[in-house]
């Protein structure tokens, strides 16, 4: 096992009631890269995020994260673990009773006792990084889907984690803010010597910034690789998802029984 | 054969929820002395389960006892009988009205707002990130919130009792001529501290907690849908309703019985 | 700092109005306050029939309440009901006073009142009054009525 790998997926597997989610999925994740994992929506992405902060528990298969086996961690040794990491939500997922700056501040509060001078100062590095430390006294519904995202983002490394982890990070947003936060990933990955897990389906955003990229579908793996090589794959399901043929492997049609038969088909005559 | 196969579904559903509910109140009541160390968590639900449901429990308390005093005094007075006004209207009050309507009022303005909140964090990953931050929601936004409706309830009882006999006397000695000196004494010396009053308290004690418990579980039990919520919602002052009223009877009886 | 300071301060006249309310109920509305006369000196009263009395029913005198009964009991070897009465230690009662069963109103409670005589001793803490009238049991003055009426004819 290489000891530079922060996260190891190996061969999971989890379900959601009688629906299989995950079928044996291999993800290696190396220290200081920032790793994107795409896929169509529904395909268990979000799921992924959950098994690594232990939310969830996989049916079968290993989860490690720095060393440690995710699932059999007892609550305490969890909560220990989850403070290394950060995790920046869809939403942002910001607490809405609590103005930005209190936001910043409440993993701050809540797990160091430092005092409050020293919160301030380190709530006002954390939102200069993002770029919005003189929105500091906003209360969250003032914010913008993109101004939310960053705060959750200076939220998630006030702990100066080890590693973030993003869901989504560039679903419905505008195209300047899309770049802010793409510019935000990399540039905090590589200045706080952070690993970065991106989960995605924006294809062009994340092959800009990945240092490697995983295509999964149906609960496995189908391809991964740098983004260069990843986009001379010979998978054409790949070439599809990557190029975003609306038909290929993957068919435009939900299965159905034969359109003509369908049409004209018994149904029509009861 | 279809109906109690739906019969048995339903019954082992409301089993199963039962038992997510207790398993869930003792989580919350094992994180309840963690509470007390962030006073200021504890004070803010204070606030907005308490403080903002005095004013619907001020007015109901002062018409429901004005309501009490002019019906009572029209039926006592057949019977010449209308000094005995304080006595029946703050015995109504103390023992019955004022426990399970502020428990009702109370699942109305507090308890739905409780369950929509907690509901809304899940839906919006509240409670989700407060767990990747190694927070427990349990500890930091459930309990707070079920302590301060445990503790609000009965005094809100205490302050809807309290008003609806004054509501009474304002209808009975100010608007209708019973004499205050016998509304006043005759209240006090057929009320008993320790049968009425005391047993009154409990009574909203209890009311207080389930109504809290439901509100809360509810709210975390939530489906995290907009739907989820808003059945969640409605749930809770419906079985709030329900639970009050069957406790009552039981209390009642065990109470006053004898 | 400002918004802290009045959600602190409007809780803290939530929870003072809860308790006011509770303190309120308790020695406005009920008996609690009244209780407090069991501190004053005790007199025995012994009754043919007590009626609807009860414990803690009012002891007055000219209407107006000095003290409760505190306890109630049967005498073993005469089988009357003797009756404990605590009397508000700022009333010196005659040793001739009298105790009488009334009944406030058709329908209200029973209480004792009390006639004090003309004597120059006082009763002391444990006397006992020696003039006792029971309560009139509307059963029993209903077949007395009936019975001298059928005698009468």
């Amino acid at each position: 096992m290489d000891v530079d790998d922060l996260v190891i997926l190996e061969d999971v597997h989890f379900s959601h009631g009688s629906r299989r989610i995950l079928t044996g999925i291999d993800i290696r994740i190396p220290r200081g890269s920032v790793t994107t994992i795409m896929g169509p929506s529904g395909t268990g992405k979000t799921t992924l995020l959950r098994l690594i902060g232990g939310q969830l528990r996989p049916d079968a298969g290993r989860v490690v994260v720095d060393g440690h086996e995710v699932p059999a961690l007892a609550r305490e040794a969890l909560f220990e673990l989850r403070k290394r990491m950060g995790m920046m939500f869809q939403s942002g997922a910001l607490f809405n009773d609590l103005n930005v700056f209190e936001n910043v501040a409440f993993p701050l509060r809540e797990h160091t006792r430092l005092p409050e001078s020293m919160i301030r100062d380190l709530v006002l590095m954390k939102l200069h990084a993002v770029g919005l430390r003189g929105a500091r006294d906003l209360m969250t519904s003032e914010l913008s889907g993109g101004m939310a995202r960053r705060v959750a983002l200076a939220r998630a490394i006030a702990l100066d984690p080890m590693m973030i982890m993003y869901d989504e990070p560039f679903t419905g947003q505008d195209p300047i803010t899309v770049g802010v936060i793409m510019q935000l990933i990399r540039r905090l990955n590589d200045a706080l010597g952070l690993t970065s897990i991106i989960v995605s389906h924006d294809v062009a955003e994340v092959s800009a910034i990945s240092d490697y990229l995983y295509v999964i579908s149906e609960g496995r793996v189908l391809d991964h690789g740098p983004p260069e090589a990843l986009s001379r794959s010979s998978s054409q399901w790949v070439q599809q998802f990557l190029q975003g043929r609306p038909d290929g492997p993957i068919p435009f049609h939900y299965p159905a029984p034969d359109y003509a038969e369908d049409l004209l088909g018994p149904e029509r005559a009861s | 054969m279809n109906a109690l196969v739906r019969l048995g579904a339903w019954s082992l559903n409301g089993l199963r929820r039962l038992g997510r509910g207790f398993r869930f109140l003792l989580q919350v009541i094992w994180r309840l002395p963690g509470v007390v160390m962030q006073p200021r968590l504890f004070t803010a639900q204070l606030y907005s389960v308490g403080v903002l449901t005095t004013q619907i429990i001020a007015v109901s308390a002062l018409s429901v006892g004005m309501v009490l005093g002019l019906q009572g005094y029209n039926t006592l007075v057949d019977f010449n009988a209308e000094a005995s006004l304080g006595q029946m209207v703050a015995l109504s009050l103390v023992r019955e009205l004022g426990p399970v309507l502020t428990a009702l009022l109370f699942a109305g303005r507090a308890g739905s707002a409780l369950t929509a909140e907690i509901g809304l964090m899940k839906v919006t990953e509240q409670i989700s990130a407060m767990e990747m931050m190694a927070v427990d929601p349990l500890r930091r936004v459930v309990a707070p919130r079920f302590l301060a409706g445990v503790i609000s309830v009965p005094l809100l009882a205490a302050l809807f009792s309290a008003i609806g006999v004054l509501g009474g006397y304002l209808a009975g000695v100010g608007l209708l001529g019973v004499d205050g000196g016998a509304y006043w004494s005759q209240m006090q010396a057929k009320v008993d501290f320790y049968e009425d009053i005391v047993n009154g308290v409990i009574k909203s004690m209890v009311f207080g907690f389930v109504a809290s418990w439901i509100a809360v579980f509810e709210g975390y039990d939530a489906v995290p849908t907009t739907e989820g919520v808003s059945r969640a919602t409605t749930r809770t002052v419906v079985h709030t309703a329900f639970a009050v009223l069957a406790l009552d009877f039981v209390l009642t009886a065990i109470m006053f019985g004898d | 700092m400002k918004r802290t300071y009045l959600l602190e301060l409007s809780v803290g006249l939530f929870v003072a109005l809860g308790i006011a309310a509770l303190v309120f109920l308790a020695l406005k509305v009920s008996n609690l306050a009244q209780v407090g006369v069991t501190d004053g000196y005790h007199l025995l009263a012994r009754f043919d029939h007590v009626g609807g009395l009860r414990v803690r029913s009012p002891v007055t005198i000219a209407g107006v309440r000095v003290g409760q009964v505190s306890d109630i009991r049967v005498d073993p070897e005469t089988f009357e009901a003797v009756v404990k009465l605590s009397i508000d230690p700022g009333y010196r009662l005659p040793s001739d006073t009298s105790a009488q069963i009334y009944t406030a109103g058709l329908l209200g409670e029973q209480y004792i009142a009390l006639e004090p005589g003309g004597e120059e001793d006082y009763l002391g803490d444990g006397d006992e009054i020696a003039l006792t009238q029971s309560a009139i049991v509307l059963e029993r003055v209903l077949g007395q009525f009936l019975f001298q009426k059928a005698a009468g004819e």
